[in-house]
């Protein structure tokens, strides 16, 4: 398959529009440029390269769409038990995926394999490759805090440290040494999970204090104070009420384009509300076991409008449960 | 994406290779300095064991023989060997059944109000410095005439034994499954019954077990004994607990008080049948724990 | 109409119901028993507590009209003038177990930090019981150990080592030839202390939940950080409560520290001269006291030492119950 297709899939007003900070529409600089840097050799199937002499402003028309996840043939086992079978994946920069499917169907597991959080698991394994913008996620001089640094996560329950808030926010960001416009730093984080105003007038309270799910958009906070190049999200909302997960949803609708973000979620509308593409994920019994296996995975639309493979059908239309 | 200025020190290149960036390096370093502080301290906690264990042993084998565990002084410590099991054995009758009857009190019948003075009551007895606890038996039973006397040893070596006891027998009542009590009251049989019958007996081999290691502190507490049963000379065995009776960790002390060599070589030998039997306890009671919680969680 | 009852069955009615009845009695007063052992046994460890405190106070009590609270201040310690001031040994007691403090604390928390978040499952396994296994030595052979092998190491190496390079610190005072000094019981108590500190902060990191790590892990900090950010913050009271246990250890550390020490009473805070603690004067002393007065105020050490050692204890178990700090593993 060629890239012609990403590149249509690129609408250049998207590339050209600022980009909004919150549902407030509080803007950037017009001209700043998402952050992709030109590269010197051309991805894999990119029809030639940028010229290095072009400005800023017009080399962004040239660039695809890059695949920020490459996962091929990725099989995940725990000691014998086998969780993954052969799970081939592309997601796309600035979009939102979502992984769906029922429970224990490996979409958590795969999701944790792409920063390297199953690896405190001690009897984790995985085959095949996972590439995160060319790199193997795991070869053998990776370090895995540098990709925890670039892709972020935020999990089910909200986990947030014994602080003040505001020292939740602003832990990460001095361990990497931001010293700097720390408090604009912070109020950004917040103001981008539509928690600035709630708590503006009380940072130095305990974090502990929030409501559950304030507490997760702490967490969310949190992760996106460092800017991280990719948010994982596993399962955000599943842990809270109707009108949290609400304004969880929105939160990653504001934050669609500047982050790539992966979500984990049971909640089919959810998917259907938020994501651009959606991959089914599902157990089929090969042998005796039934192993997680990727059914399908398309634009959003066309998994629950028209879906092809049946299973995923049965499962959207709720068939089976 | 950015967040208000322009911060080019703290961007990075996503696309670039999954190497450290920025200051990672060195924070890469603190972190493995400090988890290498850790490990040598666990190191260093080792050493100082074997550093120990390998002295006592080096220089208590020399003294070991035959004639010595049997014999009375000169020759041996066999007095002092028999004079210790003596007192502990007595210790042990005394504070095994208030260990388990106040951990049974806490576990089966203290409610809320209750539980948290008994509770505060035996930690702070479990804290008490052993030479507090000597000079209170001393001033109670010793002193104004009283005398010096196996049993009273064994009484103050009871008190510092009861907490530990009722720890750990608490910890194993606890493990008992809530369903067998519930069971039991479900068939209407009584309370006392029920304990007798089914929790204790299941709960044994950690009641055992917590004696053992209790038994195993006892053996070596010397400042009890010291102020109650040191004036025995060892010379001659003895197990009349009405009586002063030689021990162990007194003759011990004695023998590091006084400058004599020769009596160094006994205080080695002393404290390397001392550490045997405590060692052999230590043992005995984890490996006993170990079956007992393997049948439990069947 | 009722229906007829046969003779036999009658009889057997009346039976059944005695012995029913019987039954129900031994059950209640089996019942009644076992929660009156119980409870009396829980009251006498009380009972206990208080006869302890009674005794002690009781046997202080001359000392205490004599001197009252000079006691603490006053430094001149003989016998055999029948003059009696405390304050030796307490500063000796205070440098000791402050020693034992500072350094066995810090170490005994980074075992803990390797045991709990460090090491793997069988690493943990083997070393745990090893470092417990060092609580287990009897406090008389450790003296002893401390005595005959500590003593010479430290009078030629360490003591001189920091008495030339650092001696201007009064601490730092001249060495002496035996090899009985306060350091070197300072070091027997934090070999005493790190045990206990170990344990019980091992417990509790054990405690700090999966996903608080993964939290801080999952924003690209090193694991480090991630113990510094994480697991640190949320045992502070836990291991402050950990320090106080040992404290209490180290306070009550009479024999061994009796061993190593030199049983000098004199007030002084060099580290390197003899010394005497509170623990330590009392187990050399009370033996063989030369007069009532003298008895007596060693029941007023003894006092004192019962006040700050419960304290420190109490003030432990507060410290775990009020933050809740994993407050099983303290037991």
């Amino acid at each position: 398959m060629t890239d012609i297709d990403d590149l249509a899939d690129i609408d250049r007003e998207e590339l050209e529009e600022p980009l909004a900070m919150n549902g407030r529409g509080h803007e950037e600089g017009s001209s700043a440029p998402r952050r992709i840097r030109l590269r010197t050799e051309p991805l894999p199937g990119v029809i030639g390269p940028p010229a290095a002499t072009e400005s800023a402003a017009e080399s962004h028309l040239h660039i695809a769409p890059e695949a920020v996840f490459e996962a091929q043939a990725v099989s995940i086992f725990y000691g014998k038990k086998q969780a993954l079978i052969d799970v081939d994946m592309r997601i796309r920069r600035g979009q939102v995926t979502a992984l769906i499917g029922p429970s224990g169907c490996g979409k958590t597991t795969f999701l944790r394999s792409l920063n390297r959080m199953n690896d405190s698991v001690p009897s984790f394994r995985i085959e095949g490759s996972i590439r995160y913008h060319g790199h193997d996620i795991y070869g053998s001089n990776v370090d895995t805090v540098e990709v925890r640094r670039r892709i972020g996560m935020v999990f089910q329950k909200p986990n947030p440290f014994p602080k003040s808030i505001f020292d939740n926010i602003a832990w990460a960001p001095r361990n990497l040494g931001m010293r700097q416009g720390l408090q604009e730093r912070v109020e950004k984080a917040l103001r981008g999970a539509a928690l600035w105003d709630e708590v503006k007038d009380r940072l130095k309270d305990s974090a502990l204090g929030l409501s559950g799910g304030q507490q997760q958009r702490l967490c969310i906070a949190r992760a996106i104070a460092i800017e991280p190049d990719v948010l994982l999200l596993d399962e955000p909302a599943s842990a809270l009420d109707p009108i949290a997960t609400g304004a969880i949803e929105d939160l990653i609708h504001s934050l669609k384009g500047r982050f790539t973000i992966v979500i984990v979620t049971h909640n089919m509308q959810q998917a259907a509300r938020v994501a651009d593409r959606t991959a089914f994920f599902s157990l089929e019994t090969r042998g005796e076991k039934p192993i997680g296996t990727l059914i399908e995975f398309d634009e959003t639309e066309k998994i629950f409008g028209s879906p092809r493979d049946p299973r995923t059908r049965d499962y959207v239309t709720g068939r089976f449960g | 994406m950015r967040f208000g200025h322009h911060d080019p020190e703290h961007e990075f290149d996503p696309t670039a290779p999954l190497l450290a960036t920025g200051n990672l390096r060195r924070r890469h370093l603190t972190s493995r300095v400090i988890q290498g502080l850790a490990v040598a301290a666990a190191v260093a906690a080792v050493a100082v064991l074997v550093i120990v264990v390998w002295a006592v042993v080096s220089h208590g084998a020399k003294a070991i023989s035959w004639d010595f565990i049997t014999k009375p002084a000169p020759e041996g410590v066999g007095p002092n060997l028999v004079g210790t099991a003596v007192i502990v054995a007595l210790a042990t009758l005394m504070a095994m059944p208030f260990g388990v009857l106040i951990a049974l009190f806490l576990s089966e019948y203290a409610g809320p109000r209750s539980t948290r003075p008994v509770q505060l009551i035996l930690d702070v007895m479990n804290g008490l410095p052993s030479i507090i606890v000597a000079v209170f038996v001393f001033a109670l039973l010793v002193a104004n005439g009283g005398g010096q006397a196996g049993w009273k040893a064994a009484l103050a070596l009871a008190i510092i034994m009861v907490p530990l006891i009722a720890r750990g027998t608490q910890e194993v009542l606890r493990l008992v499954p809530g369903h067998q009590r519930e069971a039991a009251d479900a068939l209407g049989v009584a309370r006392w019954r029920s304990v007798l019958s089914i929790i204790l007996p299941a709960a044994l081999p950690g009641i055992i077990t917590a004696t053992l290691l209790s038994v195993a502190r006892a053996a070596g507490e010397t400042a009890p004994v010291l102020l109650i049963s040191s004036l025995a000379p060892g010379d001659a065995f003895s197990v009349n607990p009405l009586h002063e009776l030689p021990n162990v960790p007194v003759r011990i002390f004695q023998l590091s008080e006084e400058a004599n060599p020769e009596g160094f070589t006994e205080a080695w030998g002393l404290s390397l049948i001392l550490i045997a039997i405590i060692l052999a306890l230590g043992l005995g009671s984890r490996a006993l724990l170990n079956r007992s919680k393997r049948k439990m969680t069947r | 109409m009722r229906s007829p009852v046969t003779v036999d069955q009658a009889r057997n009615n009346t039976v059944n119901r005695r012995t029913s009845t019987r039954l129900k009695y031994v059950d209640q007063v089996g019942d009644r028993l076992l929660l009156c052992c119980c409870a009396l046994g829980a009251l006498l460890a009380g009972v206990v507590l208080v006869l302890i405190a009674k005794e002690i106070f009781e046997g202080a009590q001359p000392a205490f009209a004599k001197y009252g609270l000079s006691f603490i201040t006053s430094h001149e310690w003989a016998p055999p003038l029948e003059k009696f001031g405390g304050e030796g040994v307490i500063i000796g007691t205070l440098i000791a177990s402050a020693m034992a403090l500072l350094i066995g604390g810090p170490v005994a928390i980074a075992i803990g930090i390797f045991l709990a978040l460090l090491a793997p499952t069988g690493v943990r396994n083997v070393i745990s019981p090893l470092v417990e296994m060092l609580a287990a030595i009897p406090s008389v052979i450790l003296g002893f150990w401390g005595l005959l092998i500590l003593g010479p190491v430290l009078v030629s190496t360490i003591e001189p080592f920091l008495h030339d390079n650092f001696g201007f610190i009064p601490l730092f005072g001249e060495p002496q030839t035996t090899g009985a000094s306060v350091f070197n019981a300072g070091l027997i108590l934090t070999i005493m202390v790190i045990p206990i500190i170990a344990s019980v902060s091992r417990d509790l990191f054990m405690a700090v939940p999966r996903e608080l790590q993964d939290g801080a892990s999952a924003l690209g900090s090193t694991r480090w950080e991630v113990i510094r950010g994480g697991v640190l913050p949320t045992t502070a009271s836990g291991m402050i409560a950990a320090c106080l246990l040992g404290l209490g250890r180290a306070l009550g550390g009479a024999i061994a520290v009796s061993q190593v020490i030199g049983g000098g009473t004199e007030s002084h805070i060099s580290l390197f001269r003899n010394g005497g603690t509170m623990a330590s004067i009392i187990a050399l002393q009370f033996p063989s006291a030369v007069s009532a007065l003298h008895t007596s105020s060693l029941y007023y050490l003894a006092g004192l030492l019962l006040v700050i050692g419960v304290t420190a204890n109490l003030l432990a178990s507060w410290v775990g119950y009020r933050f809740g700090s994993a407050g099983g593993a303290m037991r």
